[in-house]
């Protein structure tokens, strides 16, 4: 419970930041809300030489939106976001999960940043990233890069972010008429990370039916996980609980969870079927206006 | 003179001792700062069983600041590489060759700070040579099995002990006569305290040699004693002081080794020493609770009326049996199992085995294995009397030992002192509405949808105890008060007990008040200094008010004998004429000639009688007559998502039955505490192994505690049935709702499942074990 010597930067810019991580490739860390990091170094899981210290660059925690984006900065708390009314109102698979997200000490000091860059499969948000179809910022010693949500998630703790980059910005596309979003999370106690977590969004039309839909997957797998298959499907279809039955079965299909004290195999692809089921409709009856 | 408010027995004064911690100003062992103190932590092992085959120090005493490491063999040249269980079995400090659970303690690493400690850790370099673990505990006792403790010689197996109680042979014969038996395995799973504050200790040799700790011990008198016999100095030379403790729960009864290792790094170095547990260390080597493999018949006539109980168990004791029992009852007691039922015939028997696991089977509030034995026969009767198509109520209210019973003699040899189960049982049917609940669960089968409804009626033995049964080494369970009244009337009053958040200083103060007529406030409560305080066996198992709670009574007694001749003396009338009345000496009939306690005090210092000793205290060491026997019952309503597996619990009544209640206010603190207490390995906690040893549950991410969020709202309600033989009719509490509630809440759940044909589900009852009884079984 006592970590190693470590050296301590406190840069004041990105640049003064990415230097650093550049300079120290492969020893350095960034210190965002430290509620994994500083746990894991307790424990010498982690043992970084170099802590590089983002809290105090100006300007890089805000939720705001533009006519193409919600934009979020990366040392944003996840319980700001939560607190956010425009994500309140417009994002709310968002706001679900900052309220699931460990408990109320954790959401104070954690980031959004940090939640959605560190590849731990039990964060709760890189899901409902997927299932908006975000994009995240990078800024790295050659400039800056965007990559999309999908596809940025390797394995665990593994990312497209290299060890000389730092995430900047989180950007989900502003949604259009017609749109819900819901994150479930299933959990043993407040503070667990999920046995299943599902985000889920879906666009419909005037008649009831679905144009399209993105879910995410929480914790059933090595990483946050897209449910591709279960997403297309129900492109065009008509809201049912029939179709949604489907798609949680294709959901279902796309984890791979592995055993442990939250329970086995078949119970946690059973757990993603139900949860995907329940937080499709819920995503549907607020996209019909519902709460 | 101003009339303070007396604060006596009944009244819900707030706790004295709430001042200090609330704000943070409690004094606990990792408060304690001494000049020149180093820190000690301690290398465990990552195995669950292997040999050590060479311990590399270079790297730790190169790191800066590491002073010494201390390995078994430096132990072993002092002899003190082994040391003593309570139960008289034996443990090691630090292993010489071979490792016998994963997190044992393997070395110690003392630096000038705690960081320097634990680099000095992580450099030290073990060759280890692992060997196959042993454990299951069935398997362990297989013959082929590998002999664990190849240290005591001639041993030939895993086998600790066989202990038994009851008449074999009638109880055979009654279940083969009874019209229907019915059989279950129930495993009670191995759980730690937990408490907020782990374990530790910092010791300290002054320059005249004498050995001072600071120690997280509920029982500061009886450590002091088992140091001089294991160290060899003279229990003169040893002072042990607990400090506030932030909680206890049992998990500070035994010495751990982190405390020897302290204590012989301050003696060898001659600096003071700190140990502070991290919170792994503490969840993976400190003695842990439970864990007991139940098999259990009970039968009954046709009529439902209950005949005789058979267990059979095996109780897994880790490495060593490092339980804190009574000698006398290696089980603790477990055969208080027959419960709030009046069987003729009953037998019981347990059988411990040693397995790769870290040692203990303390008492997690339950006082002495009464939730093991509770969970079981709650858990029996409910399938009993499904299988006689009986209301698991209306079962319990025709087989309860009624209450003209009492004196009751149990068939296994207890005798429970008081008790009215069935007033304490309809009162949380009334309180729930139990009729309208089933009316309601019949139309809610209807509809497929699960609620369970789930009773617990507990009988609870505690106040260890009478000396003719009841001893720790040796060292007989009285316990002890010394009051003394000062010239002012103020009171200074010390005790053999100690509270880890029990609230002594209240309820003691309070007892005291009562029987002297000084106001709380003016009696000051210590404990845990085994300089000052009286010789006592410490607090666990719910005994601190009947066994040092009665001294209390006893010695504030004895003052007033004295009292009463100095009040003749003021009062210048015989002493025959003298009684005690409304708190206050008076003459016999004249309700305007008395005289205060306060008057009496100081009168004992500036005008006694002539030919009497001046001042006016006094000493109790109580012996108990009896155990107490609180009781209670509780009625658990849980719905349950059939899809997840998850079960809410809707409503939890608790009826309690503890006797004379001195503090209304603390009592139900401790139903609350203990209730949560009760919830959480219900639902949440528990410790596992994987075949290879690993422990499954190091920190809170895995070993789950209840937040206020998942935790139920209690509803409490009391009934008074007092002990007849303590002196003010109290009983124990402390441990009553932990005992009682996790009955009730299986109950409630297998009741759910009913349809499923579910008969048990062991604890915890996550929610994948729900989904899988749901789903390995068709719905009629």
């Amino acid at each position: 419970m006592y970590p190693p010597n470590f050296e301590y930067y406190v840069p004041s810019t990105v640049e003064e930041a990415v230097g650093l991580l550049d300079q120290h490739q492969g020893d350095a860390k960034i210190l965002a809300g430290g509620q994994s990091l500083i746990a894991m170094m307790k424990l010498r899981l982690a043992q970084p030489a170099i802590l590089v210290d983002i809290n105090r660059i100006p300007n890089l925690a805000y939720v705001r939106e533009d006519d193409k984006f919600l934009r979020i900065g990366a040392t944003t708390r996840t319980a700001e976001l939560s607190r956010s009314t425009i994500v309140q109102a417009r994002y709310p698979i968002l706001s679900d999960a900052g309220r699931e997200i460990a408990d109320p000490i954790v959401r104070n000091r954690g980031t959004v940043g940090g939640n959605v860059s560190h590849g731990d499969p039990g964060n709760d948000l890189p899901a409902c990233l997927l299932a908006m179809g975000a994009e995240f910022e990078i800024h790295g010693p050659k400039g800056i890069r965007t990559l999309p949500a999908r596809g940025f998630y390797q394995d665990t703790f593994v990312t497209s972010v290299a060890t000389n980059e730092m995430m900047t910005e989180i950007r989900v596309p502003r949604p259009g008429a017609g749109t819900g979003s819901a994150y479930s999370k299933m959990e043993r106690k407040v503070g667990d990370f999920a046995t299943v977590g599902v985000g889920a969004r879906v666009v419909v039309d005037s008649s009831g039916k679905i144009l399209n839909a993105g879910i995410g997957l929480t914790n059933v797998g090595p990483t946050a996980i897209y449910a591709t298959a279960a997403s297309d499907f129900l492109a065009g279809k008509t809201d049912s609980d029939a179709v949604l039955a489907q798609a949680a079965v294709l959901a279902r299909d796309a984890s791979a969870p592995s055993p442990d004290n939250r329970g086995p195999v078949d119970f946690k692809k059973d757990m993603v079927r139900i949860w995907t089921r329940r937080t499709l409709r819920k995503a549907l009856d607020r996209a019909k206006g519902g709460k | 003179m101003a009339t303070a408010p007396l604060g006596g027995i009944g009244v819900s004064v707030p706790r004295k001792e709430d001042a200090r911690f609330i704000r943070g100003k409690g004094n606990y062992v990792d408060d304690v700062q001494l000049p020149g103190m180093l820190f000690l932590d301690i290398v465990r092992s990552p195995y669950a069983y292997a040999k050590i085959l060479a311990i590399h120090k270079e790297k730790t005493l190169a790191v800066p600041g590491v002073l010494a490491v201390i390995t078994g063999k430096d132990l072993e040249a002092a002899k003190l590489s082994w040391m003593p269980t309570l139960m008289s079995d034996t443990q090691m400090v630090l292993p010489t060759d071979t490792v016998m659970f994963q997190g044992q303690e393997v070395v110690g690493v003392v630096a000038t700070d705690r960081y320097a400690a634990a680099d000095g850790v992580a450099a030290m370099e073990i060759d280890y040579e692992p060997m196959t673990p042993v454990i299951d505990p069935f398997k362990a006792l297989d013959p082929g099995a590998p002999v664990l403790r190849t240290d005591k010689p001639g041993r030939k197996d895993n086998h600790i002990w066989h202990w038994e109680v009851g008449d074999k042979d009638g109880t055979a014969q009654a279940l083969k006569e009874s019209d229907v038996v019915i059989k279950e395995k129930i495993y009670i799973p191995r759980i730690h305290v937990s408490s907020i504050e782990t374990c530790g200790c910092v010791a300290q040799v002054d320059s005249m040699g004498k050995l001072t700790v600071w120690l997280t011990t509920q029982a500061p008198h009886a450590i002091r004693t088992v140091f001089a016999l294991v160290s060899g100095l003279p229990e003169n030379q040893i002072r042990i002081i607990s400090p506030d403790i932030g909680g206890g729960f049992g998990g500070k009864v035994p010495v751990y080794p982190g405390y020897v290792i302290a204590v012989v790094a301050a003696l060898t170095t001659g600096h003071p020493v700190k140990f502070i547990e991290d919170r792994t260390g503490n969840l993976t080597s400190d003695s842990f609770a439970r864990d007991y493999h139940i098999e259990a018949e009970i039968g009954a006539t046709k009529d439902g009326r209950l005949t005789a109980l058979r267990v059979k168990t095996l109780a897994d004791h880790g490495y060593t049996d490092a339980a804190a029992n009574p000698s006398k009852f290696p089980a603790g007691m477990f055969h208080v199992i027959t419960g709030s039922y009046p069987f003729k015939k009953a037998f019981v028997e347990v059988d411990a085995v040693y397995t790769n696991k870290p040692p203990g089977g303390i008492a997690y509030r339950c006082s002495f294995r009464v939730t093991e034995a509770v969970h079981a026969i709650e858990r029996l009767i409910d399938i009993l009397a499904h299988q006689l198509k009986m209301d698991p109520a209306e079962f319990r209210l025709k087989n309860f030992i009624p209450p003209e019973a009492f004196p009751f003699p149990s068939v296994l040899g207890w005798t429970y002192d008081s008790g009215n189960y069935a007033g304490a049982l309809k009162k949380a049917m009334e309180i729930i509405d139990y009729a309208g609940l089933r009316k309601e669960q019949v139309e809610k089968r209807k509809r497929g949808e699960l609620m369970g409804i789930g009773i617990s009626s507990f009988t609870e033995i505690v106040g260890a105890g009478p000396s003719k049964d009841f001893d720790i080494l040796g060292i007989k369970m009285f316990d002890s008060a010394e009051v003394r009244i000062h010239p002012t009337g103020k009171v200074l009053a010390r005790f053999g007990t100690k509270s880890q958040g029990q609230g002594h200083e209240t309820t003691y103060a309070q007892i005291l008040a009562e029987e002297l007529g000084i106001p709380v406030e003016g009696i000051s409560v210590e404990e845990g200094d085994t300089d000052t305080a009286p010789y006592g066996l410490g607090t666990y198992a719910s005994r601190s008010t009947p066994t040092a709670g009665a001294a209390a009574v006893i010695a504030a007694r004895k003052i007033r004998e004295k009292g009463a001749k100095i009040a003749a003396h003021l009062l210048e009338v015989s002493p025959d004429d003298i009684e005690w009345v409304d708190h206050k000496f008076q003459v016999k009939g004249v309700p305007g000639k008395s005289k205060t306690m306060a008057d009496v005090a100081f009168a004992a210092y500036t005008n006694h009688p002539q030919g009497m000793e001046a001042g006016l205290e006094a000493v109790d060491y109580y012996d108990p007559p009896n155990m107490t026997y609180p009781f209670g019952s509780y009625i658990a309503v849980v719905d349950i998502d059939k899809e997840t597996g998850q079960i809410k619990t809707r409503r939890f009544v608790a009826v309690d039955d503890c006797g004379t209640i001195i503090n209304p206010m603390i009592v139900d603190g401790q139903i609350h505490g203990g209730l949560t207490m009760g919830f959480a390995p219900s639902m949440l906690e528990e410790i596992q192994y994987d075949a290879d040893g690993n422990n499954k549950a190091t920190s809170f991410l895995e070993y789950l505690l209840p937040t206020a969020v998942e935790t139920p709202h209690w509803e409490t309600a009391k009934t008074t049935t007092p002990s007849p033989h303590h002196p003010i009719g109290a009983k124990g509490v402390g441990e009553s709702a932990t005992v009682g509630a996790p009955p009730a809440f299986v109950n409630a759940v297998v009741d759910a499942l009913e349809p499923y044909g579910v008969t048990n589900i062991d604890i915890p009852l996550s929610s994948y074990k729900i989904w899988q009884a749901i789903h390995s079984k068709d719905p009629p």
